[in-house]
Order: C-alpha cells, then structure tokens, then sequence
C-alpha cells in the first residue's frame, strides 16, 4: 500500500518566510514528491490551531506519515509528535525537517534557501516513509537524587528534596560544605553575615536524615540514564575514620605541621597538616594534607595519633569507590576565581599589596586570618587609600568576554566594609556600573551617601614607578577619567581586585562524564535559557547556581530549589517514557563475536553464554550507535536510525543530482544493496 | 537575518575601519578609557583615543583630524595589548595621522615633517641617514633647534656614532620601482 | 646554527656598538648570520603615517630578499622587529592585501609568500634556541656583582605577545641571569623611551627618559642593558639633556646587551664595541666587575 504523507511548511512569522519562499515550497513539495498528498503552509505550525490543521488532515485525508518543515526538532519535535497522536498517529511516523536554524538563520541568499529548503523537505519525506510505528519506553525512578557540590546552591537542592521526603546524596569535594558563600564575611545589599545564614542550612544538611553527606569525594564515573544512572563516587581517605571522630580538634591543636591556606583562607592564612577547614564545617571531620603531613612525608611524627582520645586516626586509610543508583543528578559545582596574576599590570603577585576579591572576604572575616581588620600584607598597617578595580578579567575578550555579574556589587559592598571599619577612603574604578537586582541600586545610592569615590575607567595599569613625592612609597592606579577625559594617577596604599568568576578547572570533563554540554568557557548549557533553566538537553540532570553562569547568592539559591522542584516532580510520577531509540542485535544473524561488548560506552550489551548471542540492555542503551557500526555480521540495527532510513534521507537531499552524482556520493555498493525508493 | 556590521560603507567611521587592518574591531568600543589610561603621553593629547573614538562615531571628521592625539602617539602599543576589545588602536592611529595629512588638516606639529625627510633618505638610498635625517629636518623645521642640538651632533660624530656619508644600496632601482608601483596602486 | 640577519640602518652608523657584539656574542656562541643581501631601511614608525602600501612594500621587499634556504630572519632593532614581523602577518592574515604588497613587489620582480620567513629578536634566539646551558657554557667570568636593569622598550614585547610577557617580560632578566648578573626588577622595563619624540617633542620625550632613568636608579641598577638601538640613543645621547631639562644629574651607562654578555664570555672590549658609549660605562664596569674588566682588556 503506497503512503499517504502530509508536509507542513511553517512561516515561523518571519523567521523562515523572511527568507524562504515557504509557498513555493509547499507547493512543489505537493507537485513533485511522491506519496505527498497534503502540503500546506502555515503562519506558525506549532500554534494551537497548526496542530490542529495537522490532527484534523490525519483523520480527513487518512495521513500515514507526517513532515514538518519548521525550526529546530529540540524545540518542537515533542510538539508534533503529539499532535500526531492526537490525530491518531504513531509519533515516530512523523519526521521534522529544519529549515530556520539549518537555512533561514543562516543565509540572506532568497533563492538559495528556498533551494535548500526543498532538498531539505525532500530528505524527510523520503526518510519517513521508512519509519517504523515506536512506543516509548517506561522506566521507573529512582527517588534517591545525587547533588554534585555543597556550596549553598546544592545545598539548597539537597534540603527541598530532603524535607520532600526523598533520599539525597550530597556530594562535595572540599572537607566541609559550604562553598564560597561559607568564605564571605557579609552579603550585598542587606549586609547579613554570611556564616549566620549559610551555617543554620549547612548543619540542616548535615544532619538530615535523608541525606547522605560525602564530603572529600568526587563524582567518578556516571552510567545509565535518566531513573535509574549508576554513580561511582570516590571517597578521597581522610586518615581519619568517621565513625570515631568526635570532631575535639585536639589533633589539630598539636600538629606541628604549619601550611600556607590556598583554599578556605585564599592563601591569606594558614592551616595545620592536619586541618578542619573552619570552625563551623560540616562535617567537623579533620582531614590530614597528605602532601605536608611530616609522617606522610618523613616517616615519622604520628603525633595527631597520640593524642586523639578516641583512637579515630587512620594512616592506612585508602580512598573508596561507592557505587549508587539515582534517579536524577544535580550539578552544582560552582565556579573559581580568575587568576589574577594574567593581568601583569595589575600586579597581583609582583605587588604585595594588590589583593583578590577572594583575599579581601577573607581579610574582612572576623574569624578570617587578620580577625576582620582590614590591613596591608604587612598585618599591621591600615590603608589611607584603598582602590577597588572591577572588571579583572572579565567584560576583556582577552579573557572572557562575559561580564560577571556580581562583582560591581561585590565592591560595593566592599566599599561599605572599607569605609566602615577604617579611616580610608575608597576608590571604586568601574566601566559600567550594574546593580540590578531588587535593593541593589539602593546600595549603590547607600555607598553614594557614605561617600565612596567613583571613577569611571578600566583601570590601565597599577604600578610602584612613582613620579611624584605623593606617590613615593605607595601603588598608582592610573586610569582614564572617562567622565572628564583626563589621564589620572591616583596613590593609594591597598588594590582590590574583582577577579572574575569562571568555571571550574574540570567543568569540561564533568559536563562530558554526565553527558552534557557546555559554553566554551565551560559553563554547563541550560535546556532553555528562559523558558527551562535548570535542565539540561540530557533527561534527569539538572544545574543549579553559578556552574551555569555568574550569579549571586538569591540567583543560586533560586537555582538550588527549582532543580529540586524539576527533580521532585519526576519523583512523584513515579514513571518516565524514554525514547525508543536504542539497537536491537538480530540473535539470527548474531555470531557471538562480543565486538560489540567492549566497544558500548553505556555497558549496555550483554553476553549470553547459552546462546551464545549478544543481548541489548534496553534501559541502559542510549541509541548512539557504536555498537551499529562495528558489528561485523551486521547484526545490529537501531531504532529510527536503521540505514535504510539515513540512505532514504541523503537521497532525498539529493533529489535533483545526476544517477552518476548519487552513486558517487552515496556509493554504488550501497545504492544496490538497499532498497530505493521510488526507483 | 541580520547582517553583520562590516567594512562597508561611506560614512567617516567606515573610512577609518576600510584603511586599518581589523578595522572593524571599532564598532566594539565600551568606551572604557584603557587606552588613554595607559597612554604615555595621554596628558598632552587633545582628546585621549577613547574620545576620538566616539567622535569618529558622531562623524565629527574635522575635530578628528585636526587633533593631536595621533601625533602625540609614540607606537609603544600599550593600548593595542590592554584593550578589552582588541582594537587596533595604534594601526587606528597611523590611519588618522594618513587621513589628517592627505586632507590638509594636521597642524602644530613637526611629525609630518620628519616622516617626510626620513622617506626621503629612504627612497633615494634605500637606507636611513641620520646626519642627514637630522640636519635637514632640523634645518627646514626648526633652525633654531638646530643650534641646541648642535653639541649633541658633535658628541655623536665624536663617539664614532654618526657617519658623514649615506650608504647607498646596490639595487636602488629596484626599491624605487616598488615604492611607484606601491604609490601608484594607492593606499 | 644559521640564521638570516637583518642588522638596520642604525647598526651601520650610531649603533655600530651593538653590530660588533652582535657579531663577536654569535660567533662566540656558534651562531652564523648571514646578513639579507641589499636589504633597504624598514622606514621605522615613518613610513605608516604617509602610505600603508608603500610602507608594507618597503619591508616586504626584505622578506622578499630573505635566502631562500633560510627560514628565520633575526633582527636585531625594536622597529625592524616589528615592521618585518608585522607586514608577516597582515599578510598572512589579508589574502587581499598580500596580493597588493606582491603587485608592489612584483614592479621590482620580487615576490613574498606570507608566512615563509619567521621573524625573531635575537634575545629570543639566545634564550630559546641557544638556551641556558649554552649560554652557560661558554660564561668565562661571571658578572657577580652587577647590577644590570634589563629594558625592554616596546614593541619588541608587543604588540605581539608570542615570546614574552608584554607588560613584565622576563626573557632577558633570565639570559643576564644566567651569566651571573644580579637583575634587577623594575617597572618600567617595557614603558616607552619615546622613540622619535626627541626630534619632535622634546618635553614629552624628556619626561618618558626621565621615568626610565628614574625607575633604574630606585632599583638600584649599575646599568641599563638595552636591545633596540633607538633605546640606546635616546638613554644614552639624550641622558645630559635630561639633566639640564629637569636638573637632575643621571650617570647611568646605557650598553647593549650583547656587550655585558660578551664581557661575560671574556671577548675584547674592542670587539664589544665598548668606547662609543657617551654616558661613560667602563668606570663603573671596573668598580663592580674588576675582574672581568681586567679578563677583557686585551
């Protein structure tokens, strides 16, 4: 029986019709395809009424297939997909063919997208009269979540799903949870201490019965998919044993052990060889620094062993792989600060007293190294002038070219705490000054009033090549007062610097591990970015707070609690319907050669030793193919993605090439061992 | 679709961003003063870059022309690696100093003058003479300099560090065929 | 080791200091220059301000004349440096434009493949090429004891950033290091010396000296170690004017580097040049390196 297939080319307003003459398109597409027997133009397709025209034609022209020509298929395929059901249609007899993204988009050519745009029609009527009815496939989920970081985005995520009633595992690579947010001394615009808010939610986390808190550890491998993805996690030894620990600190009060704090105190401060990270971290765990330790380096000491009342201390502890199934992940692994010695002429590193934003939290933290007094690198002498420079790194496409986003308020903020507990004046040098968030600009006019000093300029340089007797002995920024166009040195006696925020060192590794993508910076790539934020293009993972790009800490925690809510919602249903997508080994054809085996990224193919076959593990397979391509008894096809199907598409793509041209991009072999269509 | 902002076009900006390479980079200005900010001789300058930018925007082709700022430029490129933008800002600058010439508007200063002599040596030698480069330059432009400088000469030619003649290279004829053709082909 | 050599105008006459201990460090090291037959002047910053074609030609015409059997030219002057490299790269990164420079080339039957010749400062031969234990190697006395402010100047240093930092370069504090040379830091090694603003504007030109020699004495330096002999000039020959401009009383000696390294590998004074030096250097030479002084007299 010959197909009957409708096409529906959509204007997209005048996103596609701008470009492409989306009538001629329709019409030759009805004229000249075969098996066409409805094709139509529409204003936008995937409107109420465009689904509609496409239920109602099902059923009146008794439809088997249906092609829509519109944008992208991640945008809209699921729509059409329904709708097709809706009209009483398999969903996977359906195919979409984009031509906005692939043509309109990217050309200003009229005829040559309209061109185009035929060939593109053509592949997927072509390729659609191969499609195979589909159902998807039910999988049930997991209730137990893995968070990925304990700074306050992921903790927020951890204590939505907890309090919900459902299991989390929270998992955290630094000795304590906490994040950044457990470094800051006060937050903007409000001023609360930061301990005071963050510490109350991070001994909740702590202490939660449905969570399972892994601090120390990182996120190994990652395996399966969404409902049910196998975690490995590695549990980094602590030398210390958990179930013993009271958390007494004796241990930390006798090492002898003294190291230079690049984490927690932003090399400000110090730490012990065997440290807790801060007074209220959770878990009050200590860990030993294995790379300072004296008896991990020299042999001997074993002094924090003596005194431990409880015995708790470990030399043989060994790191531990934990392996758990989740239902869904969450990532919310933050970000780290720009390096600020790539900017030479800033001189952070060469100039003792040029200091990073980082530094400077930890400077103003009463429980930070200097007890909150804001002083030069001689811990002793209070700034007369203090210079904050914004944009370190950030808005400079000789690094990156986003703007960061918190730091203007940062170094207001800042300018309150400079202004507040010394004599100082403040310098803010700023190029655009943005506070737009609820109360920001308020605290803008806040820090007007109390009289910090505002120049606008990126700053050119900071240097200790004094000209004057004023400048003798001090830093100069100078900078181009762009509001009166004069070149300006200023002394001052303290720089700080707002570094940039930047993804984390192995975002790209982790976005590969969990399967998503990133920005080329690293940061990880939202579903949608208004309309799904917190998802990702993969199902059952979910970002939250500054893993996805800058932003404060109601931006993060809002972050934190959506993904949670996301997360929660796929609990309650219990079951998800995965694509059927997956390969399928024809156990006939099948010689038990277990290529394929190995090759599966997934760990989705088993071996039956009775008969001697390879099996697909539906639930694990996630359809890309590898295992397709190397089986060398083509044994192995997959779902939506069988070869006749991709041959039927590049023929239809080259509808109006030569025979000779065809056989010789298609290849003459293949040309006679499948079937083609219309021949 | 949108076309992207290039090259083309009539206006005074597009002039500026046709005759400098990755002139283009111009439209990305934020105004942010690192250029004049990190400019040696920014406090002498009429306008520092970041104003000349903007008024090459606004079209202002005759302030533009007739400002110092690019004579005033000594080519040390500090702008040119600190802008946020990477805009070219020296090749901007030897573009305007082009422009200002060819349209008559480059006043109180001796830079054109002593580019002029320097060529001059350059295309009938092939080779710079700096005896020469300095004496006639100060001798058409500023006589009473020369006076000052004097010693200085002296002290050179004393050191052994200023020859009395100009070396000529083998193939002048060939140098000379290229600068026409270069002329000749325009800017 | 066999490099194309593009020496300048100013190696043949104000700088021929710089020209002989060019000459006697590579020997001595092993180096062969072999000098660009009938090169011509690169027009310095000049050119650009009169005709960009023309200017782009002139240098061009040296790439052009570059051995074919050489792939890495060296020159040894900030401006050479720059224009050779620059006119390199524009052309590789213009299709369009390396056609017209080679229309302007071809009136002389020459022609430039863009990107064929790799244009180097010599500091950046001796650092990489050469390297720390072959500069070592040849070191017959140390220069313990000197207190040398290597400076950059400008645009050897950017505006390409491919060899070294462009706002603290370090190369050449590590090349004098290595010889023994106490190096001293200071913040103005890659500022400007206002390259030809002394024949055109002095105030400016004065007061960018100034902040150098300034810069050089707070940091303690016995010398300042140039590679571009426009710094060389403007330091050395224009130190007095300085002095007299803003009574100051500067005694700083202004040398090529490749004279204190020469001095290092105990070759002649004669043949480093030592004597056209105006600020005089030898007798500070001769109170912190007595005896390398004494090594090098013959």
């Amino acid at each position: 029986m010959a197909e009957r297939i409708g096409v529906y080319v959509c204007h997209c307003g005048s996103n596609i019709a701008g470009t492409i003459d989306v009538e001629e398109v329709a019409r030759w597409a009805g004229a000249n395809l075969e098996d066409v027997v409805v094709a139509k133009d529409y204003k936008f397709m995937c409107s109420s009424s465009g689904q509609q025209m496409i239920e109602e034609d099902i059923k009146t022209h008794n439809l088997t297939r249906v092609v829509v020509a519109a944008c992208s298929p991640q945008l809209h395929e699921r729509t059409f997909r329904r709708a097709c059901q809706n009209g009483g249609l398999n969903p996977y007899l359906f195919q979409m063919a984009n031509i906005r993204e692939h043509i309109s988009w990217v050309t200003t050519d009229k005829a040559a997208a309209t061109e185009k745009a035929k060939a593109i029609v053509a592949a997927a009527v072509r390729r659609v009269r191969h499609h195979k009815p589909l159902e998807p496939l039910p999988v049930q989920v997991n209730p137990r979540t893995l968070v990925v970081g304990g700074g306050i985005a992921g903790i927020q995520a951890a204590l939505e799903l907890a309090d919900a009633g459902y299991p989390v595992i929270l998992l955290e690579r630094e000795p304590s949870i906490g994040g950044h947010m457990a470094q800051f001394d006060k937050t903007f615009p409000t001023l609360d201490c930061s301990a005071c808010i963050l510490t109350p939610k991070m001994s909740e986390a702590g202490q939660h019965p449905n969570i399972k808190l892994l601090t120390y550890s990182e996120l190994e491998e990652v395996s399966g998919s969404i409902g049910h993805f196998k975690v490995k996690i590695r549990k980094r030894a602590r030398f210390v044993r958990e179930d013993r620990c009271t958390g007494c600190g004796i241990c930390v009060e006798k090492c002898p052990t003294k190291v230079r704090d690049d984490a927690f105190e932003a090399g400000l401060g110090f730490r012990k060889g065997i440290y807790i990270p801060f007074a209220q971290a959770v878990p009050r765990i200590p860990v030993i620094d294995k790379e300072h330790c004296i008896y991990f380096t020299r042999g001997k000491c074993q002094i924090c062993g003596k005194f431990c009342p409880t015995d708790a201390i470990d030399y043989d502890q060994k790191d531990e792989i934990l392996e758990f199934e989740v239902g869904n992940i969450i990532l919310a692994t933050g970000w780290k600060m720009f390096d600020c010695t790539r900017i030479p002429q800033y001189g952070y590193g060469r100039l003792p007293n040029v200091f990073t934003a980082l530094e400077f939290e930890r400077m103003c933290n009463a429980a930070g190294p200097t007890g909150g007094k804001i002083v030069l690198r001689d811990g002793k002498t209070e700034p007369r002038r203090v210079a904050i420079i914004h944009c370190v790194g950030s808005r400079d496409i000789n690094y990156n070219e986003y703007c960061s986003g918190i730091c203007c308020m940062a170094a207001l903020k800042f300018g309150h705490l400079v202004l507040e507990k010394t004599k100082a004046e403040v310098y803010s040098f700023y190029i655009d000054m943005r506070t737009n968030q609820k109360g920001y600009e308020e605290f803008y006019q806040r820090l007007l009033e109390e009289g910090m000093k505002f120049v606008r300029g990126k700053v050119a340089e900071v240097t200790n090549a004094d000209r004057t007797e004023e400048e003798k002995g001090r830093l100069v920024v100078q900078v181009e007062d762009t509001l009166t166009g004069r070149q300006r040195r200023i002394p001052v006696d303290m720089v700080i610097l707002m570094g940039a925020l930047e993804p984390q060192e192995d975002a790209f590794e982790l976005a590969r591990k969990v399967g998503i993508s990133c920005s080329t910076a690293g940061w990880f790539t939202e579903r949608h970015p208004k309309l799904d934020p917190v998802a990702t293009m993969t199902d059952g993972v979910f970002i939250a707070g500054c893993c996805q790009g800058p932003k404060d800490i109601p931006a993060s925690v809002a972050q934190g609690a959506a993904a949670a809510a996301r997360v929660a919602g796929l609990i309650s249903r219990g079951t998800v319907w995965i694509e059927p997508i997956v390969a399928s080994i024809d156990e006939e054809k099948c010689s038990g050669c277990r290529i394929c085996n190995n090759l599966c990224p997934f760990n989705a193919i088993e071996f039956d030793p009775v008969k001697q076959v390879s099996r697909v593990i539906v639930a694990l397979c996630k359809g890309c193919g590898t295992c397709i391509a190397a089986c060398p008894a083509k044994a192995i096809t997959g779902a939506h993605f069988a070869d006749e199907q991709m041959m039927a598409e590049l023929e239809g793509a080259l509808w109006d090439a030569s025979e000779e041209a065809l056989a010789a991009i298609v290849g003459s072999k293949s040309q006679q061992e499948l079937p083609v269509i219309g021949a | 679709m949108i076309q992207m902002a290039n090259k083309e076009g009539t206006s005074f900006l597009h002039q500026v961003m046709a005759e400098t390479p990755r002139g283009e980079r111009l439209l990305h200005c934020i105004q942010c003063g690192s250029c004049g900010g990190s400019c040696p001789n920014g406090p002498d300058m009429d306008y520092s870059p970041r104003i000349l930018f903007a008024l090459i925007q606004a079209g202002e082709r005759e302030k533009v022309l007739s400002a110092n700022t690019m004579w005033m430029c000594v080519s040390c490129y500090y702008c040119t690696t600190r802008c946020p933008q990477q805009i070219p800002i020296t090749d901007i600058m030897y573009t305007l100093k082009r422009m200002s010439l060819r349209e008559g508007l480059a006043k109180g200063t001796d830079a054109p003058a002593l580019a002029r002599t320097f060529v001059h040596y350059l295309a009938t030698y092939g080779r710079a003479f700096e005896l020469g480069l300095a004496t006639r330059f100060y001798l058409f432009n500023k006589p009473l300099a020369m006076v000052k400088m004097g010693p200085l000469g002296l002290k050179m030619l004393a050191h052994g560090r200023m020859s009395l003649m100009p070396k000529r290279i083998r193939n002048i004829g060939q140098l000379q065929a290229i600068i026409a053709k270069a002329q000749d082909l325009g800017d | 080791m066999k490099y194309a050599f593009y020496p300048g105008c100013s190696l043949e006459a104000s700088s021929a200091a710089y020209a002989r201990s060019i000459e006697a460090v590579c020997r001595a090291l092993g180096i062969e220059l072999v000098e660009v037959d009938d090169w011509n002047c690169c027009g310095a910053t000049e050119y650009h301000s009169l005709h960009r074609l023309t200017a782009a030609a002139v240098i061009a015409r040296n790439l052009a004349l570059v051995d074919q059997q050489l792939t890495q030219l060296v020159a040894p002057c900030a401006a050479c440096f720059l224009n050779l490299k620059k006119v390199d790269h524009q052309m590789a990164d213009e299709p369009a434009w390396a056609d017209k420079v080679n229309a302007a080339l071809a009136a002389g039957g020459l022609h430039y493949q863009p990107g064929r010749v790799k244009v180097r400062h010599l500091v950046e031969v001796l650092h990489s090429d050469v390297g720390k234990e072959g500069i070592q190697a040849r070191v017959k006395k140390s220069l313990a004891g000197l207190k040398v402010a290597p400076y950059y100047g400008c645009q050897i240093v950017r505006p390409f950033k491919d060899w070294d930092n462009p706002e603290y370069p370090m190369k050449l504090d590590e090349l004098m290091s290595w010889v023994g040379a106490e190096v001293v830091p200071y913040p103005t090694k890659a500022a400007c010396c206002g390259g030809h603003m002394t024949q055109i504007s002095e105030a400016q030109a004065y007061e960018l000296l100034r902040r150098l020699l300034q810069s050089a004495v707070d940091a303690g330096a016995d010398v300042i170690l140039c590679m571009c002999p426009m710094c060389q000039l403007n330091l050395d020959a224009y130190q007095s004017a300085v002095n007299s401009y803003f009574g100051t009383n500067y005694r700083m000696p202004i040398l090529f580097f490749t004279q204190v390294l020469g001095l290092a590998f105990g070759l002649s004074l004669k043949e480093l040049g030592f004597g056209s030096e105006i600020v005089a250097a030898l007798p500070v030479l001769r109170q912190k390196v007595p005896a390398v002084l004494a090594a090098a007299k013959s």
